[in-house]
């Protein structure tokens, strides 16, 4: 019979994570980011990763740590801080292989792969460096137009790692606030999905049915769920918490000489979730994190 | 009234840029592009479309900075999420940005400089959304110091949007929705209207010269036929300082000079 308990520990999810594998990551840039599942994948020995991802810290911090492979990405990015400072140093050291994308071709290539087709047309890419750069190929229309266009192939994804609002055990979730971006397509792009949310709840049609219409993803798309309250911090978890500014900028000031990922990551990734809340005030002080004004 | 600086100019440069009888999306980023385009659709292009910079449309262009009491109101919704199917693969769409390399032929990277692809030099921000942009909708540029470290000799280092470079057309591709309209800077204003579709100067800031222009670019420019950028009048002025509360604008450009040099 199904086992339909997806409960699992941090540990556990990351431990189903192999070297060598392709991991997606949702959010975008410092929003809703599962940063406290990337902090596990930093405290373990996993390496050789291809990342998914519209990036943010989740890519700097892989990057810093030496845990990336290869990267598929169109920006890194902490919006208020344009230039994320730990993926420009491993670039600027040609330590990561890269995929570069533009926005729109990356989620393309997230669709691709969700529906299992070789690939997808698109005119995205035409004109600029990315189809020789990625050795994307074209494809002619069969139509009497007869049109080139770029094959944007699947990105395959091994696993999903999102961080969601609420989900139950069986993992329905729950995603809320304003943009949820591709999170939907990175779950149905990969193998399998763990999320991580800020409140486990033990049925979601006793304990919020008035919000069904936030269950962006169907729970088939749903393998494991792990309760991580402030997961995302320092990225934004709207309407829970606004990103930690403060710390993105000692963060990116960290970077800078003699910008020792390993001195840094005691404080940004540290032992565990506790230890690590602890250094920015814990709960209280993350719960109190305004919502950023744009 | 008060003095008008080489922002307000600018910005109302960039509000020109945006006029349209159409419904889409007006995506300033940065804020003159930002001001100037709810300057746009506040007064001669209501039909814009404009985001409160996160997901919601709103009517009421959202002023920048710190609000106060004010809060948006939302009379719509265009998340991340819809983004791409609802304005920029559909063509609804103008974007202004500021990108660190342009070339003679409109092509522009905000991707990396220098070095190669797999070890570059510097890296900036990537590609981001710039290839699909630009082969689907209206593009327009705001350079806030105009230079040739901006406006390159040679192509730009990485070709992060298309522009009208024959050089870079596969047979068959459907090119025809590239459409860059114009280029405001601190100098001048510039649009594609050139012999083959090449850069052209059509305004020049007061007091600038064409030669002064063409000295700051590392590209022959073509001459329109050059007026002098105008400059906004009260009414415009009043709703630039309501868009912009803070001044924000003031350190956009170096020293936010005069609009009008003091003589």
């Amino acid at each position: 019979m199904t086992v339909l308990d997806k409960r699992m520990t941090p540990a556990e999810i990351v431990g189903v994570l192999k070297d060598g594998m392709t991991i997606g990551i949702g959010g975008w840039g410092p929003r809703r980011k599962p940063m406290a599942l990337v902090r596990e994948i930093l405290r373990s020995p996993l390496r050789d990763l291809t990342i998914v991802a519209y990036g943010g810290a989740d890519v700097g911090m892989l990057c810093a740590a030496g845990k990336v492979r290869k990267l598929v990405f169109a920006f890194v990015s902490l919006d208020a801080i344009p230039l994320e400072p730990w993926f420009r140093k491993a670039r600027e050291a040609g330590q990561i292989e890269v995929l570069e994308l533009d926005e729109g071709m990356l989620q393309w290539g997230l669709k691709a792969a969700a529906f299992g087709l070789p690939f997808l047309p698109t005119r995205v890419g035409l004109g600029t460096d990315l189809a020789e750069l990625n050795g994307l190929k074209t494809v002619q229309s069969p139509y009497p137009d007869r049109e080139v266009l770029i094959a944007m192939p699947p990105i395959k994804l091994d696993a999903a790692l999102l961080h969601v609002n609420r989900s139950d055990w069986r993992g329905n979730v729950q995603l809320l606030g304003p943009d949820t971006h591709y999170d939907a397509w990175f779950a149905k792009a990969a193998e399998r999905t763990f999320v991580s949310c800020e409140e486990l709840v033990e049925r979601m049609e006793d304990a919020y049915p008035e919000d069904a219409t936030s269950n962006e993803i169907e729970r088939c798309f749903v393998s494991g769920v792990t309760q991580i309250r402030y997961g995302a911090h320092p990225s934004s978890m709207p309407p829970a918490y606004g990103w930690d500014m403060k710390a993105f900028k000692a963060y990116t000031d960290a970077a800078r000489d003699p910008g020792d990922w390993t001195v840094v990551a005691q404080r940004f990734v540290d032992t565990n979730e506790a230890a690590y809340l602890s250094n920015f005030g814990g709960k209280e002080a993350v719960a109190a994190l305004p919502l950023p004004i744009f | 009234m008060r003095d008008i600086t080489l922002a307000d100019l600018c910005i109302f440069a960039c509000s020109e840029a945006f006029r349209t009888e159409r419904e889409i999306v007006a995506t300033g980023i940065g804020p003159i592009p930002r001001i100037g385009a709810g300057l746009a659709k506040l007064t001669h292009s209501p039909g814009l479309l404009m985001t409160d910079g996160e997901a919601y449309l709103v009517e009421q262009p959202v002023p920048l900075g710190p609000r106060g009491d004010y809060s948006p109101k939302f009379a719509g919704y265009l998340p991340f999420s819809r983004f791409f199917d609802s304005a920029v693969w559909s063509g609804r769409r103008h974007a202004m940005v500021t990108p660190t390399q342009i070339d003679r032929f409109g092509q522009t990277n905000l991707s990396r400089l220098g070095g190669t692809h797999a070890h570059p030099k510097t890296q900036m921000l990537g590609v981001r959304g710039f290839p699909g942009n630009s082969v689907y909708h209206t593009n327009s540029m705001f350079v806030p110091a105009h230079s040739p470290r901006v406006f390159v000799s040679s192509e730009v280092d990485m070709i992060s949007s298309a522009g009208y470079n024959p050089a870079r057309r596969i047979p068959g591709g459907n090119y025809s929705s590239i459409d860059l309209k114009r280029i405001v800077t601190n100098l001048c204003v510039m649009d594609f209207g050139g012999t083959g579709q090449a850069i052209r100067v059509i305004s020049l800031h007061p007091g600038v010269t064409f030669e002064q222009v063409q000295k700051a670019t590392g590209f022959a420019l073509e001459q329109g036929a050059l007026i002098e950028t105008p400059l906004p009048g009260e009414e415009l002025l009043a709703i630039i300082d309501q868009l912009d509360p803070h001044s924000i604008r003031a350190s956009v450009i170096k020293d936010n000079p005069p609009a009008r040099p003091k003589s």
